[in-house]
């Protein structure tokens, strides 16, 4: 937008891939009482959320802040009264915060230009002020686009008769203007941008550091300036460049999170247009359009849709809950009115999605809504001189104790909202409630909601005889693996298929094969800046229900009580559906009318006819639609010998895209019939280019055809309903991956990248999706559909009798190309075993050496060389450029412990590093062999299951890497199958042998780009010495991702490519996820370039590496080290059969089965040898070059040139002229890693603490002492516990002999990997992640003495609290919020009450609520034991009993004999606690609770415990199956080693 | 796809054979096959590779995991349509290839190898049992004209893929008999002539056209084809044996192996041998050379009745089991022992042989001297040892010393076709044709001596090239 310095996208960089996530915070006082006071807290607030927020290179440059307030009426009517400008009465005058040019030319025309609107629209323009400002505080970068800033004073004008109208009609003053000014060439490039425009409130914002807020606007700091609200905002960008007007807050809103749902958002925003009416806008709705500027953020896009739904007449609480409704499907808690308002608005509009909190106010009420998976946190409290104090976090006001009257969060969905005219706090039931209860929604929608399933079963068609079959299968694209590999599995076990390795085959646009137009896309996914959710074990949070059919008028929210509805379950549509929905006409009184419109064409106008064909498509489809039929199903089902179908995605997003244009898109329904779906990202990609729902008969019928191959037998009917069960759940996890949790909103969000595919052809038929390399365009695309119905209906021998074969999943002669062929894994293999340079440089040849058959990008790349090279032995030497080479992470437990130690050691005696991957690593490495080798990985992983992370495994690391994303299956956890758990694995993973091992989707610690750097933070107070590494996947915006990660204080960045390999993943994500390395690199690198980033951070790509030319063309893109996964393991052996899954590798690499272990060939020395060769072949292209070091090639791209002569007729398209771009470098700015990262360690309260507890790190004497904490004061504890770490391991030191007593406030990640030893006893209250990964320590929270509140009715910590941890106490008087102990290993906890999602994930440990839970407790809990008291009795609707048994306590009885007065309390709790976990439930439990008695004092518990009789009955216990089973399991095992020992004993052994 | 853990379960279990005494009392073939569920029990071993290092180990390019699949499924029928779409001839290939496929099975690495050569045989033989092998014959026809000159297995699967693209093919043959090398080279003990003459019924019914007892270059000038046909495809074999020229070659009893085994496969037939009878019965029988040939000279001398048959390699003993961590997948050096040699042979390595000694005109015995092997930068460089001249009693010495390049005169010299350095025709793989336009050249002819599966691939492949000539493009498969 305008107001930015930020370069129109050049290169790889674009601005519309820009994310930020940030502080929020409001100030109010409820009684509407106007001060200074809220303002001056607001800005205290902004300066403590300081760590929320970035620097970029220019210190003083933030990424923005801002605060909003009521209209300061006598602060304003005093200056204007100076300036001669009379003001009217308070509400009959607005005022507009204005952002002008410097250029007072221009800004006279932009300042008219306001003016005259004002007038055009009947209000009178008073004057002009201009607001002074300290631009001493901005940075060097931001001052030159510092604007004029001017606030302009309108009167209400005599056609609007009340506020309310005077607001809408400032809103169509603010829009047209903007139009007017933005839409003129000439100022097209100048800062114009209206901040705020209202009578009621006012925006001070800017690019201003948040603590500079009040220097730069000095009207902030004037006593007279008086507000009963303040609402702030600190921005984290992920990029640098400094943007006036993307500081919040908007009009309305400030927003911390991302809207993934944005594209989608926007294009039905759009697509409305025509279908909008408001009475109470009438003719000037017209005025408002464009209603959102493209490129704007999407908190600002939020913000336009709010304010028209406001100006429509939406009170704000219904706009919000419209926008982003609470999980309302399949909840059986919720209130049925409530159900009934959200069903009935999810027709009206699709959820704006993704992790949000969002702070909102008129000037009348202020509030705030969390997503309905409360994935950001909020934290508020009130006092008793009726202040409600709001932030992202706790202890950014210093309030007294003894003030605060409630202190609580805003959980996942609910809103909190403070009327200022009524002068009190409505909580969210009551709003809801009301709203809910205004209309009667139920009615309306029984008389208008029809199911597809309530319709009368139609009559289906019928499978076609084989050759025909056959025929439409090679038409449409079917190849043998897809029946055999896609098909046929999933109608046997109703699941995504799943295999392992990585993809190693070329883009679609390199194939020489005809490829369907799905294999251009890539998914997106999130990585940092949003996080996936888990779509099986957070399911109540997804939905796949779909309206099919016109959308009523957005802006007449009762209209819909009278237009028909139609509703489906899921998107995929039987045969027996699809002909419901083609008959509709006859059963629903004609509400609908459905007009079938086929997408096939005379064969006779070959390839060159599609164009004219879907020109005519698009025509008859919106003529279709004038004449009032409201569903289209687009339908190939006439394609034939004589006609060809154009691809059903194609034709789908042409339509689709015509008919937003046309404005006609809501006036529709979309469905579409087609053969050539088949696979889930099929599914995926037709949804998202706008299909309301599809119906895949091919698939179907060839399902039918199979029935008999299946062993068992399956019916017809269930191998359909398997096949949609998969499909249905694969287009859930794809969902998921990018953080959607409705296909609503998931419908035409088009989240994808094009790759390969001509920006003409994009632009006119995928409007809006991002691409760039260019690519083939209609012409290739119809011919590649010509050459399919060739095959079909021709009469090559070939296809007469048989399918094509494929060969994408496993290498075939006649199908696919494939890197890694039985000719390059066996010439590596002969070259690294024989130690023969030779032989490897055939090897590399055959990589290499594309002319015949294109297999990637980098294919097409040619060198410019040196005129004159230099000598190779002037070249940098081997043993310099060996430190940038890695092997990539591969956990032990994927991968079998021969293998993984293999490249340990063969990597630390080349001075290289090697990776452990997700899932600890066996301390016994740590230790060095006696032959002088070490099998240490220097590199250790920080995944999201956070197995094995403990202080001990953080400090024995050169580097910690965060995976963030993994190249073969980004956006997706993991899962290790209970049967590879063995006794070995478990340990290092501290589970139990024989349960299977989860890894969530996100990390629970980083649901935004602030959060990462939270975690990074984490792990550098561990582990200081250790450098920080962040691995993404390449898509577009990776770069704008890293730039954030820089920011965010990590030391290095890894870019993987789609091509990384895994041990097990859908196929689905192996295929389709991610994109090449070498556009995500070059992105990246131009990226933190262009910010000044790049000194900063080092840069590593993998994902596909495989040659010394591959190193050499990553570091002209912009690399300064390298990973090698596959490529390594194929040196120690690995023969790509793709079995990781099934732990049956024949050749011991990736397998558990000892048998097949012993079976392992490789010798450190072979994977030596590889990196050796690969080295030479980097030296001699160096010489070649003309380079000689390593750090002069880094990000040369001008030394790559694409290939001139490319033949192959869908290559040629290509353009890589912005992936080689170089980027400025103005001087002094590095281009390659060359700085070091402040990581803000100095001011760390740990130093304090280990100077304290030196006596204990020395000589373990235990040492007690106090300390202040606030919120600013983050991961207090871990510095310290890693130094006990390095000393003393994970034993760590005797339980207490280091007591810390804080008093305060304490900031995130409290007591984060707290070493054993250690007991922090907190008095006051603590953030978010307190505990994570505990390594042994005992945390004490409780509130301080001097507060009023009822505790265990109050907050008392954060949002996941305990993730990953592994062992240790905490002890919470009080309730937690959301995701309470998440993969929880070993850690004992007890707590007054918890959120939603409570120990999921858990593996181990013991975890006690005195209280409440929320919802989905237990949710893929695999291990330990959890004990809740239910006192209403409902725990069991709140429970996920997916993988847990809820029982009553299972020695109660024997408790019940054994009364506990109060002086045996001390006793009970120093007791051990039972090791059995199968049984001694109350009597652990009793423990528990004294314990917690001790330490908090707490009041439930004590009650609990004077009263066992009484309560102890009232706990359930959640006990994991899988858990029982394996304690049982082990009970077996030790009893019969127990027998045999008697035995032995017995005959005297 | 297949058993997951079939290979872990099921040990390898060839096909048996008769024992020696009985089968070497007669010419026919020997083999026990697995019963049909023992064959779909072997096939279970197949891991289905993510890369089938046997896939491409084949010369034809068998696909081999899907049709070891579709048998453990029992799934034959397509199993043999898997099979046939890529081999012409698999009953050939599954009985006389020596199944490079399964020296790059992946489970040859460490384990033994899936019997890929029984269960292709198994596949066809059942084919052809069922009836199922059914002549393809072509709906269109092209009007084009092709010869391809030399019947053996090279030019019938060129023959034959040629004639499902519609043309009109002739096959010219100098023998009585169509089939070449399979029907003259390849003792009947090991290769059944019916098994060539129900195949050649299938080329006949698709349109081949046989004509036996044409020699191109000889009875008919090669000049001619070129105006009678469109195209041309030479598919003669390198029938140029390799010669010892050391003294006393001239002497009688010396003879070059391929005459031998052609004359004994012509006497099986029942055919007339219009020279004199080269047999080995009560001889001591010296056979020169080591390989696949040698190897069937022992076979058919110890059928004759031979006092004795020594085998003789100039090369150093291979070892018994090849380092697989530097060969595989690759077809490794070892030492391989063929059921001729189970039935009674002497071998010896590092032989060669200074001169014939003869009396009467009849050689007598053999003058050999032991040879030292090193290695010199990567090439085997030989030197005689000293002293160690010993003699072999020989009745009938048999030359199985290869061959080195096809007949060059009469046809090829007639043609004009170019060679190549080796003295074979030269024509690249890319597109077979020959430095004279419209004719085509492939298998031994243009690659020099080799296997049968190699033949097959060349003969498919130029097929594909010749229809690509004549048509511009071509959906035949290689």
């Amino acid at each position: 937008m305008r107001l930015t310095c930020s370069p129109p996208s050049q290169g790889l960089y674009d601005p519309r891939n820009e994310h930020d996530a940030c502080g929020i915070g409001f100030v109010v006082d409820i009684k509407n009482r106007k001060s200074h006071q809220p303002i001056r807290q607001g800005l205290e607030i902004l300066a403590n959320l300081g760590h929320r927020g970035a620097v970029g290179a220019d210190p003083l440059a933030g990424d923005g802040a801002g605060i909003l307030i009521q209209l300061p009426d006598a602060f304003l009517r005093a200056e204007c009264a100076t300036l001669g400008i009379e003001l009217p009465a308070f509400g009959d005058y607005a005022v507009a915060m204005v952002f002008l040019p410097r250029d007072s030319l221009v800004r006279g025309h932009s300042e008219a230009a306001l003016q005259r609107t004002v007038a055009a629209e009947g209000q009178i323009f008073l004057g002009w002020r201009d607001v002074p400002t300290d631009n001493s505080c901005l940075g060097r970068s931001v001052r030159p686009t510092e604007p004029v800033i001017r606030q302009a004073f309108v009167q209400r004008g005599p056609n609007c008769p009340d506020t309310a109208a005077f607001e809408r009609k400032l809103f169509v003053i603010r829009k047209q203007t903007h139009h007017a000014i933005w839409d003129r060439e000439l100022l097209s490039r100048q800062p114009f941008y209206i901040a705020s425009f209202s009578s009621r409130t006012l925006v001070y914002k800017g690019m201003i550091l948040a603590r500079n807020l009040g220097v730069y606007y000095p009207d902030l700091r004037d006593e007279r300036l008086e507000s009963a609200l303040a609402l702030v905002h600190q921005r984290f960008s992920t990029n640098t460049f400094p943007s006036w007007e993307l500081a919040h807050p908007f009009r309305y809103l400030c927003h911390n999170g991302e809207i993934n749902t944005l594209r989608g958002n926007i294009n039905w925003m759009l697509a409305r247009r025509h279908n909008m009416r408001s009475e109470q806008l009438g003719a000037d709705l017209e005025k408002l359009w464009p209603l959102i500027g493209d490129g704007a953020s999407d908190s600002a896009t939020f913000d336009n849709a709010l304010e028209l739904l406001l100006a429509a007449g939406y009170s704000l609480p219904h706009a919000m809950m419209l926008m982003v409704p609470e999980a309302w499907s399949d909840n059986p808690l919720m209130d049925p009115k409530r159900r009934a308002f959200y069903e009935y608005h999810a027709a009206l509009m699709e959820p704006w999605d993704g992790p949000a909190a969002i702070a909102f106010t008129d000037g009348r009420q202020i509030g705030a809504t969390l997503d309905r998976n409360g994935l950001r946190p909020a934290r508020y409290l009130v006092t008793d001189d009726d202040q409600v104090i709001m932030a992202s976090e706790m202890g950014v006001l210093p309030i007294p104790e003894e003030k605060i009257v409630k202190k609580w969060r805003l959980q996942p969905g609910k809103m909190l909202l403070i009327d200022l005219e009524q002068g009190r706090i409505i909580d969210d039931d009551e709003i809801k409630a009301q709203l809910a209860a205004a209309q009667p929604y139920q009615n309306w929608l029984d008389a208008t909601q029809i199911h597809l399933k309530d319709l009368p079963t139609e009559i289906g068609p019928m499978a076609p005889d084989q050759e025909t079959l056959l025929r439409r299968q090679q038409a449409f694209g079917y190849t043998q693996e897809d029946v055999r590999a896609f098909l046929n599995p999933m109608a046997v076990t109703g699941e995504d298929p799943i295999s392992s390795m990585g993809r190693d085959i070329p883009p679609a646009v390199l194939s020489d094969r005809p490829k369907l137009i799905y294999d251009y896309f890539k998914q997106k996914f999130a990585q940092v800046t949003n996080p996936p959710i888990d779509p099986i074990r957070e399911e109540l949070v997804m939905s796949l229900v779909s309206f099919i059919g016109p959308r009523p008028n957005l802006l007449d929210p009762y209209s819909a009580g009278t237009q028909k509805r139609l509703e489906v379950k899921r998107p995929i549509l039987a045969n027996v559906d699809l002909e419901r929905i083609r008959r509709i006409e006859y059963h629903v009184d004609r509400a609908f009318r459905t007009h079938t419109l086929s997408i096939c064409y005379p064969v006779e106008r070959g390839a060159d006819g599609m164009g004219r064909a879907l020109d005519d498509l698009c025509r008859e489809a919106a003529d279709v639609v004038r004449h009032g039929d409201n569903i289209l199903i687009l339908s190939d089902r006439d394609m034939d010998a004589d006609h060809i179908a154009i691809p059903a995605l194609l034709a789908t997003a042409a339509v689709h895209h015509h008919l937003i244009r046309t404005g006609l898109r809501t006036e529709v329904g979309l469905v579409i019939e087609t053969g050539e779906a088949k696979r889930v990202h099929d599914f995926c990609l037709l949804a998202g280019y706008g299909a309301e729902a599809i119906n895949p008969w091919l698939a179907f019928d060839t399902l039918t055809a199979s029935l008999s191959s299946f062993v068992p037998p399956l019916s017809e009917a269930d191998a359909h309903e398997h096949y949609t069960k998969a499909i249905s759940k694969g287009i859930l996890k794809v969902m998921s991956k990018m953080g959607i949790s409705t296909y609503q909103s998931y419908c035409g969000a088009q989240i994808f990248e094009a790759v390969g595919l001509a920006e003409e052809f994009i632009t006119r038929y995928f409007t809006g999706t991002q691409g760039v390399i260019e690519g083939i365009g209609l012409q290739e695309v119809a011919r590649e559909t010509v050459t399919r119905h060739k095959q079909a209906f021709g009469d090559a021998p070939l296809y007469r009798e048989a399918l094509d074969i494929g060969g994408e999943l496993a290498f075939r002669i006649r199908g696919e190309q494939h890197a890694w062929t039985p000719e390059t894994v066996s010439l590596l293999q002969h070259a690294v075993r024989s130690a023969d340079y030779r032989q490897f440089k055939r090897y590399s040849r055959a990589m290499n050496d594309q002319r015949d058959h294109l297999r990637n990008l980098r294919g097409l790349f040619e060198f410019r060389f040196a005129n004159t090279p230099i000598p190779l032995d002037e070249v940098e030497p081997a043993s310099e450029i060996v430190k940038r080479l890695a092997t990539g992470a591969m956990s032990f437990g994927s991968i079998s412990w021969e293998a993984h130690t293999t490249l340990a050691i063969a990597m630390n005696r080349l001075g290289a590093k090697s990776n452990t991957g997700e899932g600890g690593e066996d301390p016994v490495r740590y230790i060095p062999l006696d032959n002088g080798d070490s099998a240490r990985s220097a590199i250790k992983q920080v995944a999201s299951g956070r197995f094995g992370v403990t202080a001990e495994y953080l400090v024995n690391a050169d580097s910690l890497q965060i995976k963030m994303a993994q190249g073969a299956k980004p956006g997706e956890g993991g899962q290790l199958p209970g049967h590879k758990v063995n006794d070995w694995i478990a340990r290092v993973r501290h589970s139990t042998p024989g349960v299977g091992l989860i890894s969530p989707p996100p990390h629970h610690d980083i649901y935004s780009i602030e959060d990462l750097a939270q975690l990074i933070f984490d792990l550098k107070n561990t582990n200081p010495k250790a450098a920080i590494s962040v691995k993404l996947v390449s898509e577009i915006g990776v770069g704008t991702v890293a730039a954030g990660v820089a920011k965010a204080h990590a030391d290095h960045v890894t870019i993987s490519g789609e091509d990384g390999g895994t041990g097990a993943s859908p196929l689905t994500s192996i295929q389709n996820a991610g994109s090449p390395w070498e556009i995500g690199l070059a992105e990246t690198h131009q990226t933190l370039v262009r910010n000044h980033l790049r000194g900063r951070i080092a840069v590593q790509v993998d994902g596909g590496l495989r040659t010394g030319r591959d190193i050499v063309i990553g570091a002209l893109l912009g690399a300064d080290e390298f990973g090698f996964g596959t490529a390594a393991l194929i040196a120690a052996g690995c023969v790509m059969m793709r079995k990781c899954h099934l732990n049956t590798c024949p050749v011991g690499v990736a397998t558990q089965d000892p048998e097949l272990r012993n079976r392992f060939p490789g010798q450190p020395a072979h994977v030596i040898n590889l990196f050796t060769f690969l080295i030479e072949e980097v030296r001699e292209f160096m010489a070649r070059l003309g380079f000689r070091t390593f750090d002069e090639m880094i990000g040369r791209a001008d030394r790559l040139d694409m290939r001139r002569a490319i033949h192959h007729w869908k290559a040629r398209g290509l353009d890589f002229t912005r992936l080689l771009a170089v980027p400025p470098t103005p001087p002094g700015v590095a281009t390659y890693h060359c700085e070091e990262q402040d990581h803000g360690l100095s001011g760390a309260l740990d130093h304090q603490f280990i100077a304290q507890a030196q006596p204990a790190l020395d000589a373990r004497q235990p040492v007690r002492f106090a300390s202040m904490i606030r919120n600013s004061d983050r991961t207090a504890g871990a510095m310290l516990s890693g130094q006990i770490a390095r000393r003393y391991g994970h034993a760590g030191l005797p339980d207490d002999t280091i007591h810390i007593d804080l008093n305060g406030t304490a900031g995130q990640s409290f007591g984060a990997f707290l070493a054993r030893g250690i007991t922090l006893e907190l008095r006051g209250q603590a953030n978010d992640y307190v505990g994570k990964g505990l390594s042994g320590g005992r945390i004490i929270v409780c509130p301080p003495p001097e507060s009023r509140l009822r505790a265990e009715d109050n907050i008392i910590v954060g949002n996941t609290v305990m993730y990953g941890a592994i062992a240790g106490e905490c002890y919470f008087r009080g309730v937690a919020g959301e995701r309470f102990a998440v993969r929880n290993s070993g850690a004992i906890a007890v707590v007054e009450g918890a959120g939603d999602h409570g120990c999921e994930y858990m593996t181990g440990g013991v975890v006690v609520v005195l209280g409440r839970t929320g919802r989905n407790f237990a949710a893929g809990m695999s291990g330990g034991v959890a004990y809740v008291l239910d006192e209403e009795g409902d725990f069991d609707r709140r429970a996920n009993k997916a993988m847990v048994a809820l029982e009553p306590l299972n020695d109660l009885e024997e408790t019940l004999k054994t009364p506990m007065l109060p002086e045996h309390w001390p006793d009970l709790a120093k007791s051990a606690l039972p090791e059995d976990g199968l049984g001694h439930d109350a009597q652990r439990l009793r423990i528990l609770v004294a314990r917690h008695y001790l330490h908090t004092g707490s009041e439930p518990a004590r009650r609990i415990l004077e009263q066992w009789r009484e309560w102890a009955p009232k706990f359930v216990k959640i006990m994991p199956l899988d858990y029982r089973r394996a304690l049982q399991d082990m009970q077996v095992k030790i009893h019969a080693a127990r027998l045999e020992e008697k035995a032995d004993v017995a005959v005297g052994v | 796809m297949g058993k997951p853990t079939g290979f872990l379960e099921i040990v390898r279990h060839e096909h048996g054979y008769a024992p020696v005494a009985e089968r070497i009392t007669h010419f026919r073939d020997f083999v026990a096959p697995l019963p049909e569920s023992g064959v779909r029990e072997q096939a279970a071993r197949c891991m289905d590779c993510g890369i089938p290092y046997c896939h491409r180990g084949c010369p034809v390019h068998n696909i081999i995991p899907d049709w070891n699949d579709l048998v453990y499924r029992g799934n034959w029928r397509q199993a043999l349509e898997v099979l046939h779409s890529t081999n012409n001839f698999p009953e050939f290939t599954g009985r006389i290839c020596p199944a490079p496929c399964e020296a790059s099975c992946t489970l040859n690495f460490n384990s033994q190898p899936v019997t890929i050569k029984d269960i292709e045989c198994a596949i066809i033989d059942k084919g052809w049992a069922e009836g199922w092998v059914q002549p393809q014959i072509a709906a269109h026809r092209t009007g084009k004209r092709v010869a391809v000159i030399g019947s053996g297995p090279a030019g019938l699967a060129c023959a034959q893929q040629l004639a499902r693209a519609g043309h009109t093919v002739v096959v010219f043959e100098k023998n009585p008999r169509i089939g070449g090398l399979l029907r003259y080279g390849i003792p009947d003990f090991k290769l059944e002539t019916w098994l060539i003459d129900r195949r050649l019924a299938q080329l006949q019914a698709e349109g081949v056209e046989f004509r036996p007892n044409s020699h191109v270059g000889a009875d008919i000038p090669a000049r001619n084809l070129l105006a009678e046909f469109d195209a041309i495809a030479l598919t003669g074999g390198a029938e140029h044996p390799r010669d010892l020229k050391v003294p006393g070659r001239e002497l009688g009893g010396i003879h070059f192996a391929m005459d031998f085994l052609t004359q004994q496969n012509r006497r099986v037939a029942g055919q007339k041998i219009l020279e004199a009878d080269i047999l080995a019965t009560d001889k001591d029988v010296i056979v020169i050379g080591g390989g696949d040939t040698g190897s069937d000279c022992v076979g058919t001398s110890i059928r004759q009745g031979a006092r004795s048959v020594t085998q003789l390699e100039i090369m150093p003993k291979p070892p018994a089991h090849e380092n697989k961590l530097l060969t595989w997948p690759d077809w490794p050096l070892k030492l391989r022992t063929s059921s001729s040699h189970e039935e009674g042979c002497e071998r010896d390595w590092s032989v060669a042989t200074k001169q014939f000694l003869g009396q009467d005109g009849q050689v007598t015995d053999l003058q050999l001297i032991r040879l030292e092997w090193r290695d010199d930068k990567g090439r085997q460089v030989m030197t005689e040892t000293p002293g160690s001249e010993f003699n072999l009693k020989a009745g009938l010495v048999l030359l199985a010393m290869g061959f080195v390049h096809p007949v060059q005169e009469g046809m090829l010299r007639d043609l004009g076709v170019g060679l190549d350095e080796r003295g074979n025709v030269a024509a690249s793989t890319a597109d077979y044709q020959t430095s004279v336009n419209k004719v085509f050249a492939a298998g031994d002819m243009r690659r020099g001596q080799s296997l049968v599966v190699w033949a097959i691939r060349e003969g498919r492949q130029c097929a594909r090239a010749v229809d690509e000539y004549l048509m511009g493009n071509s959906e035949l498969p290689t």
